[in-house]
């Protein structure tokens, strides 16, 4: 097959739809396996196991019962499970992806480890922190936004917080249950307590 | 703020708010998108998911026991960057409705009958140039309840990972000269017009299978690192 010239721009996005769970988060209920769960754990991973877990909901507080949600994160020691990340061996004990989609009342949960710090452009840290992808019908293309963690003293110095109004940084802000491993973060599309998106 | 990944190449997407989507009302941001820089966390990505790709996963008529009803195709294509450069190693899954625009999701209530011999779900990787290839079945259109009368042009559902976390799309591929396009509001939700265009796969008669299946070229455009895109400058 011919490859042809230089194209003309990006394909556009186009909603995930209401239809996606039997192709991309089946979890044993259509006849089609799972690529990804919403878990990045491998047996031998290293670090602190968190469970991160919160709810969705639309411009009327309405739980959202079909978005789909996408992490990606660095391991413990902040690096990156892929060979583009040159600082150190990639560690291959560490996916850093996964993937959920949320229940009929709009619940969501990830299985996962505290990240590590990552250094920012200029090579200043980053306080921990962990990317989401936001999918759902009627949402023509997906979300990014970042979930920080509300005992991490490093938040007041991290660089990308510090270019979002103060009043919005608890929207990104998963906080700790008491005793337990368990960060609860719930997530607006609209409205008054809207989650901060970026631009990237 | 640089760039690795230009933002740019961004003004093809959909605005979220598209109101002719009624789905997009409540589930548009309202508060505009705050920039930022890409930083390690952005220009990595996942690239495992590819160890559960099965031989036999791209070809979405023999997954069950019998082969499914509706007319056979090949669809096919390179997933690219924006300056053309092959993306090689990329997971792509797909998903559709049957040959009678009825979904397996047991939300989908169309009264159309479901297919035993299909589920229409599929994946595979892009090779070394980034090429891939699935065979399925033609989608048929389905009714929704957007508006009165409102039908879904046939499309196929991707996604694709690419080099980055922030490569990743979602998309839709639909077919030449379907006569529901100017009335879709999903489809139309894209601004340009040329960018539209490449949402639409390309009869390919060259690489149709004669006595067996006709084909279909869709390439897979992904923002490319330090690409120069053609649009907005």
């Amino acid at each position: 097959m011919q490859e042809s010239a230089k194209p003309d721009g990006i394909t556009p996005s186009q909603t995930v739809g209401p239809f996606f769970k039997y192709g991309l988060t089946p979890t044993g209920e259509y006849a089609w396996n799972d690529a990804f769960t919403n878990s990045t754990l491998t047996p031998d991973v290293s670090g602190d196991r968190i469970r991160i877990e919160g709810k969705v909901f639309d411009g009327d507080g309405v739980a959202v019962p079909d978005a789909m949600l996408e992490i990606w994160q660095a391991d413990a020691q902040g690096r990156f499970a892929d060979p583009q990340d040159k600082r150190a061996l990639p560690n291959a004990s560490f996916r850093g992806f996964a993937r959920c989609g949320t229940d009929k009342d709009g619940n969501y949960s990830f299985e996962t480890i505290k990240p590590g710090v990552v250094p920012d452009p200029e090579g200043k840290p980053q306080a921990p922190h962990i990317l989401l992808a936001v999918f759902g019908r009627g949402m023509l293309r997906h979300l990014y936004t970042r979930i920080y963690f509300n005992d991490e003293t490093g938040n007041a110095a991290d660089p990308v917080l510090a270019l979002v109004p103060a009043d919005r940084r608890a929207t990104l802000t998963a906080v700790r249950e008491a005793g337990k491993p368990v960060y609860r973060l719930d997530l607006h599309l609209q409205g008054d307590n809207e989650t901060v998106f970026f631009d990237v | 703020m640089t760039f690795i990944y230009p933002t740019g190449s961004n003004a093809a997407h959909p605005l979220p708010l598209s109101p002719d989507y009624k789905s997009s009302i409540k589930r548009a941001p309202n508060k505009p998108l705050i920039p930022m820089p890409h930083t390690l966390s952005e220009l990595t990505g996942p690239v495992y998911g590819h160890e559960t790709v099965r031989e036999g996963d791209n070809d979405l008529t023999r997954q069950h026991a019998g082969e499914p009803l509706g007319e056979r195709i090949i669809v096919h294509g390179y997933v690219r960057d924006e300056d053309g450069r092959g993306v090689p190693n990329s997971l792509v899954e797909i998903w559709q409705a049957n040959s009678c625009g009825r979904y397996v999701h047991v939300r989908d209530q169309h009264p159309a009958p479901l297919d035993p011999n299909f589920t229409g779900a599929g994946r595979t990787v892009s090779d070394a140039s980034g090429y891939y290839r699935f065979v399925t079945i033609k989608p048929g259109a389905y009714p929704w309840g957007n508006h009165h009368n409102a039908w879904r042009p046939a499309h196929i559902h991707l996604s694709v990972f690419g080099h980055s976390f922030v490569t990743r799309l979602v998309t839709q591929m639909y077919f030449p000269s379907d006569p529901l396009f100017p009335f879709d509001p999903i489809f139309n939700s894209v601004p340009d017009e040329k960018a539209r265009a490449r949402m639409v796969s390309s009869f390919d008669l060259e690489n149709t299978q004669p006595e067996w299946a006709l084909c279909y070229r869709f390439d897979i455009v992904l923002r490319g690192k330090d690409a120069t895109p053609m649009e907005n400058h």
